[in-house]
């Protein structure tokens, strides 16, 4: 079994009108052993920007505190947040650095640039960036995400059919994956607000 | 084999061990205490390679001591448990430590609180955990049995639930097992289950 299969995960963000939403599933396990079913996934850098961290848990916690430390001496010396193109490319080179042992994660980075136009990317583990206008998946679930999202993705959704339309597909996907599920965790962020809920699932 | 468990309750933390050392086939021991008291309101529950945990468990109790002398303030448990995962993740690409660690402490501000820190340094609050061939059993039971706010007469009659468990269902069940809790008025033994002593061998 993959290293990147060791703890389960779901990730989804998804692109709307400008808006964005992204969405994981709950769950931390150890191979088939449930260890939590209240694991965070997703991590919000500033008000437009987040990050979701797929695969080894113990990474993903690893590079969150190195990320966020970086992002705040960015905001000392610039007076100003990251925009999201800009931590894409922190996150790849923070990723490239270790080419040869990799963080064994595939990070999501969904935001609202300039004029707050949506921004989404996802990356492998050695941070080879994948820019996409609609959607874009990560996890052991992700197979299933490609499916759901590939269905029910509609460009230029309103924040509300956003949030109904990433649901659905990160519910309906986690079902066919063992190590993925237990519950969704689920933001949709316009300029104005980030609304943030906690999705019931199945709990098997 | 090695069992270790632990839970949360009404105002204070609870967590229990396996008291064998074993080699291979061999019991070389049935009385090794692998509960550690880290300070006057934190104790550390370790499984894994015995030689690891002892040297890990004393490197991080030194610390936090270390911590308490130059800073005149103890480290409360969730800043004890980052600072052991940490240590546990930097060590984790050079030569890792194979140990796996519950944390329960009791603070004045936050109450008590478990951690679950496995070898690979994964970090996560929980209510209740378990390592180990216990973990099957134990987590099953506790799943059963646990609810939020459990007074300590609860909390130890479920704590025998799963020894009881252990003992009747698993083939390498551990003959003893120390019981150790921490709350407002600090860390201490509460109370062992053996059902085997220690003879000492009349010299020849």
């Amino acid at each position: 079994m993959s290293i990147f299969e060791y703890n389960g995960s779901a990730l989804i963000a998804m692109v709307g009108k400008n808006c964005f939403a992204i969405a994981s599933d709950r769950r931390l396990g150890v191979q088939l052993q449930t260890i939590a079913t209240d694991f965070q996934k997703i991590y919000k850098v500033h008000d437009k920007l987040f990050l979701g961290l797929s695969g080894l848990a113990t990474d993903a916690q690893t590079l969150y505190q190195r990320l966020v430390f970086r992002h705040k001496l960015y905001q000392l010396r610039e007076e100003r947040d990251m925009k999201p193109e800009t931590f894409a490319n922190l996150v790849s080179s923070i990723l490239y650095e270790k080419r040869f042992g990799p963080y064994f994660c595939q990070p999501v980075i969904a935001g609202l640039g300039d004029e707050d136009k949506p921004f989404i990317c996802t990356m492998d583990s050695i941070g080879a960036k994948e820019l996409a206008k609609d959607f874009v998946v990560a996890g052991t679930a992700s197979e299933s995400l490609y499916g759901a999202c590939e269905s029910m993705f509609k460009p230029d959704m309103e924040p509300e059919e956003l949030f109904e339309t990433i649901s659905q597909a990160l519910l309906s996907s986690v079902d066919r994956d063992c190590l993925s599920g237990w519950g969704g965790h689920v933001y949709v962020v316009t300029s104005t607000e980030i609304r943030e809920r906690i999705l019931k699932g199945r709990m098997d | 084999m090695e069992c270790v468990f632990g839970l949360v309750g009404d105002g204070f933390a609870i967590v229990a061990a396996d008291t064998s050392a074993v080699h291979s086939i061999l019991v070389h021991k049935s009385n090794e205490d692998k509960i550690m008291v880290l300070d006057s309101h934190k104790l550390v529950a370790a499984s894994g390679e015995p030689g690891d945990r002892v040297q890990f468990t004393e490197y991080i109790q030194k610390n936090v001591a270390l911590y308490q002398f130059r800073n005149g303030i103890p480290l409360t448990t969730p800043a004890a448990a980052n600072f052991t995962r940490g240590e546990l993740a930097t060590a984790l690409r050079k030569n890792p430590y194979s140990v796996n660690i519950l944390l329960a402490g009791y603070d004045k501000e936050i109450g008590p609180s478990l951690y679950f820190i496995d070898y690979i340094a994964t970090l996560h609050k929980v209510d209740k955990g378990a390592f180990g061939y216990g973990s099957y059993f134990s987590l099953s039971i506790m799943d059963r049995h646990y609810h939020s706010g459990m007074s300590l007469e609860e909390a130890i009659g479920l704590v025998d639930k799963c020894i009881m468990e252990i003992r009747s269902r698993l083939v390498v069940a551990p003959p003893n097992f120390v019981i150790k809790i921490v709350d407002k008025d600090g860390a201490r033994e509460y109370a062992w289950r053996e059902s085997l002593k220690d003879v000492s061998v009349t010299s020849a």
